[in-house]
């Protein structure tokens, strides 16, 4: 899979090239407009990363670009104003989805996989992870055909996982991925411990390939085993 | 005491001390002007009286005033030659007053066929005690005119000269800083009034422009400060991933990263902050706080659960407000949130709505809280080092914007009542 980021702060895009780079992406870069446009121009992405606020010129036109051009690449628009017209307008311009800044590595790396997924979505969206299926439309996960009962937090933080398989996912990413934004005022993300240790549970009892392991003081980490 | 009567009270003895002086001066002078005419009168009738004897003789032998005004006796030589023309007050038996009266006498002689006589002349004086009296009433009737004439005047006239000067004064107190658009000046002629208009105007401008940077420098800088943080968080987060570090440095780096993101929550509580001081949140919908509420209980009751606090919801009435969705969710789940931290182990949080109030009750501490510093920013009213303190600022903040009054009592548990009115 080929990536484009087009960001123009040097050391955000070096971080999110970096850890793309370790989800093993192809991962290509531009940091103004006129570069973006030219590796628009000369290449095929898989999905692109677009900041909307460049030194020379507005991302929002690259969309337009693409458009002309008759490209279908996916686009998430990362934008540092959390801003509604933004995020319609981008949407409405063939962005495939709108990320704020500043944002969690693990969340960039679940919004991509969605993206890339939906491309390739041949029927049966699904993923399989160690010996786990996670049936994404259905919102199922099994093992060996059996399903896990699980709770909607429960899949929701164990598909977060799943996509950030084998990468730290920090607690904070996590509440907010899954408890929603509000729950960001929520001090301490203690609280998340008591969902992991369900999960852990049920995920022993079916014999799971697929282990949480803890990263002290940062978060977790899905392993298969 | 307002202006006006403060200068009345000066005025008042200003203008009764004016009086007396000019009222003794006045006196003075009229006195010496009736006493010039008197005496002038006096001489003219010596005259007639000395051109009546070179006629009548029989006027010679007038010993006594009786009827006329004038009397004629043969004196001396010696003593005519001495004398000269001499003008007296002196009494005299008036028949109608039947008193003894104040005249103005004239004493003087002439010769006549070489024989000396005496001459006096008088002439009916003014009663100087009526006189005086009438003066003395006079002018108290002037002092109590002047002083009822200032007062209408004052309150009348100076009411409507003042007119501007309190309406500034009106809109000078209801001005709140941030809040209401500029002051504006009122149409006046008087210098003074214009002047002060001006100046406070531009001192208002001056302060407002200050505090429009201040606000915009708070959020400029927790905005510039919003990706570098990000971004070092997620290089420490790479730089976990690479586990080249012992389990030691790893909790270290931990640690770095849960200050950071303290950090972040902080800097995002004050961009929120200024951007709800800001208005920035213009998209207003009908929120029905029913559905913020059952929503937001939902994602906090695994939060809830673990610090096992019991969260019961009542929230059937329907209840909605006209307000920024997001802002609505902020608000209730700041409430919410410290329901649930500020409680303890076995505690309850009751949220109710009813058609125009959402109340919130928890379990806490075993005090009331200071209500009125319970929305300060950085007021912390527990130990706990992750508050941002931030949290009912914001609270603040938003009801601020909306019309919304937060009401807060302790009845052995802590109830939060927002009254929702539009």
């Amino acid at each position: 899979m080929k990536l484009l980021v087009i960001e123009d702060e040097p050391e955000l895009l070096k971080v999110v090239e970096d850890s793309l780079r370790m989800e093993n992406f192809v991962v290509e870069t531009a940091s103004t407009y006129a570069m973006a446009l030219e590796k628009i121009g000369a290449y095929d992405y898989d999905c692109i990363l677009l900041d909307i606020m460049l030194p020379d010129g507005n991302g929002m036109d690259l969309l337009t670009v693409l458009k002309q051009q008759g490209k279908s690449e996916n686009v998430i628009i990362v934008s540092a104003k959390d801003s509604l017209d933004d995020k319609l307008q981008g949407l409405n311009l063939g962005a495939d989805d709108y990320l704020t800044k500043p944002f969690h590595i693990a969340e960039l790396n679940a919004r991509v996989k969605s993206v890339l997924r939906r491309k390739a979505f041949d029927g049966k969206n699904t993923i399989v992870c160690g010996n786990l299926t996670v049936d994404l439309q259905g919102r199922t996960v099994s093992i060996g055909g059996h399903a896990l009962s699980l709770n909607r937090k429960e899949f929701d933080v164990l598909l977060y996982f799943v996509v950030n398989k084998d990468r730290l996912v920090n607690k904070t990413s996590l509440a907010e991925h899954v408890w929603g934004d509000h729950i960001d005022q929520a001090d301490d993300f203690e609280f998340i411990y008591s969902q992991i240790k369900n999960l852990r549970k049920k995920l022993k009892d079916h014999d799971a390939g697929v282990e949480i392991q803890a990263v002290y003081g940062v978060g977790y980490k899905l392993v298969v085993v | 005491m307002k202006l006006m009567n403060h200068t009345l009270r000066y005025l008042s003895v200003a203008i009764l001390g004016i009086l007396t002086v000019w009222a003794l001066i006045f006196y003075i002078n009229m006195l010496d002007e009736i006493y010039d005419s008197i005496d002038d009168g006096l001489d003219n009738y010596k005259l007639l009286i000395l051109d009546k004897v070179q006629t009548d003789s029989t006027v010679l032998y007038k010993t006594e005033f009786a009827e006329s005004n004038y009397s004629i006796h043969e004196i001396a030589t010696r003593e005519a030659l001495a004398r000269r023309d001499v003008y007296q007050d002196t009494l005299l038996y008036m028949q109608n007053e039947e008193d003894f009266e104040p005249v103005r006498m004239l004493t003087t002689a002439f010769t006549h066929n070489g024989r000396y006589y005496s001459l006096k002349v008088i002439s009916s004086m003014v009663e100087e005690d009526d006189l005086i009296e009438d003066l003395f009433y006079a002018l108290i009737w002037l002092y109590v005119a002047l002083l009822v004439s200032i007062l209408v005047i004052n309150n009348f006239l100076l009411k409507r000269i003042w007119r501007p000067f309190y309406q500034l004064l009106d809109r000078l107190r209801d001005y709140q800083l941030g809040k209401t658009p500029a002051v504006s000046a009122s149409k006046t002629n008087v210098r003074e009034f214009n002047a002060l208009q001006d100046a406070v105007i531009s001192l208002l401008d001056r302060i407002h422009t200050t505090f429009t940077s201040q606000k915009q420098f708070i959020e400029n800088a927790s905005h510039e400060l919003q990706t570098p943080l990000a971004i070092s968080i997620s290089r420490l987060e790479l730089l976990i991933e690479r586990n080249t570090m012992a389990a030691a440095d790893q909790e270290a780096v931990g640690q770095v990263i849960q200050t950071l993101e303290r950090l972040t929550r902080l800097n995002k509580s004050l961009l929120l902050l200024s951007k709800i001081e800001n208005k920035q949140f213009t998209d207003q919908t009908v929120v029905s706080i029913n559905d913020v509420v059952r929503t937001l209980t939902e994602e906090f009751s695994d939060f809830a659960s673990f610090r096992d606090v019991d969260l019961s919801v009542m929230a059937d009435t329907p209840l909605s407000f006209r307000m920024n969705q997001d802002l609505a969710g902020i608000f209730v789940s700041n409430l919410l949130k410290n329901a649930i931290v500020h409680n303890y182990a076995k505690g309850t949080v009751e949220v109710v709505t009813t058609s125009s109030a959402l109340i919130i009750r928890n379990t806490g501490k075993a005090a009331a809280l200071d209500a009125e510093k319970m929305f300060n920013r950085f007021h912390k009213g527990s130990s706990e080092t992750q508050s941002t303190g931030l949290g009912l600022a914001i609270v603040k903040a938003i009801a601020d914007v909306y019309g919304i009054a937060i009401a807060y009592s302790f009845t052995g548990k802590h109830e939060m009542t927002v009254r929702f009115s539009s």
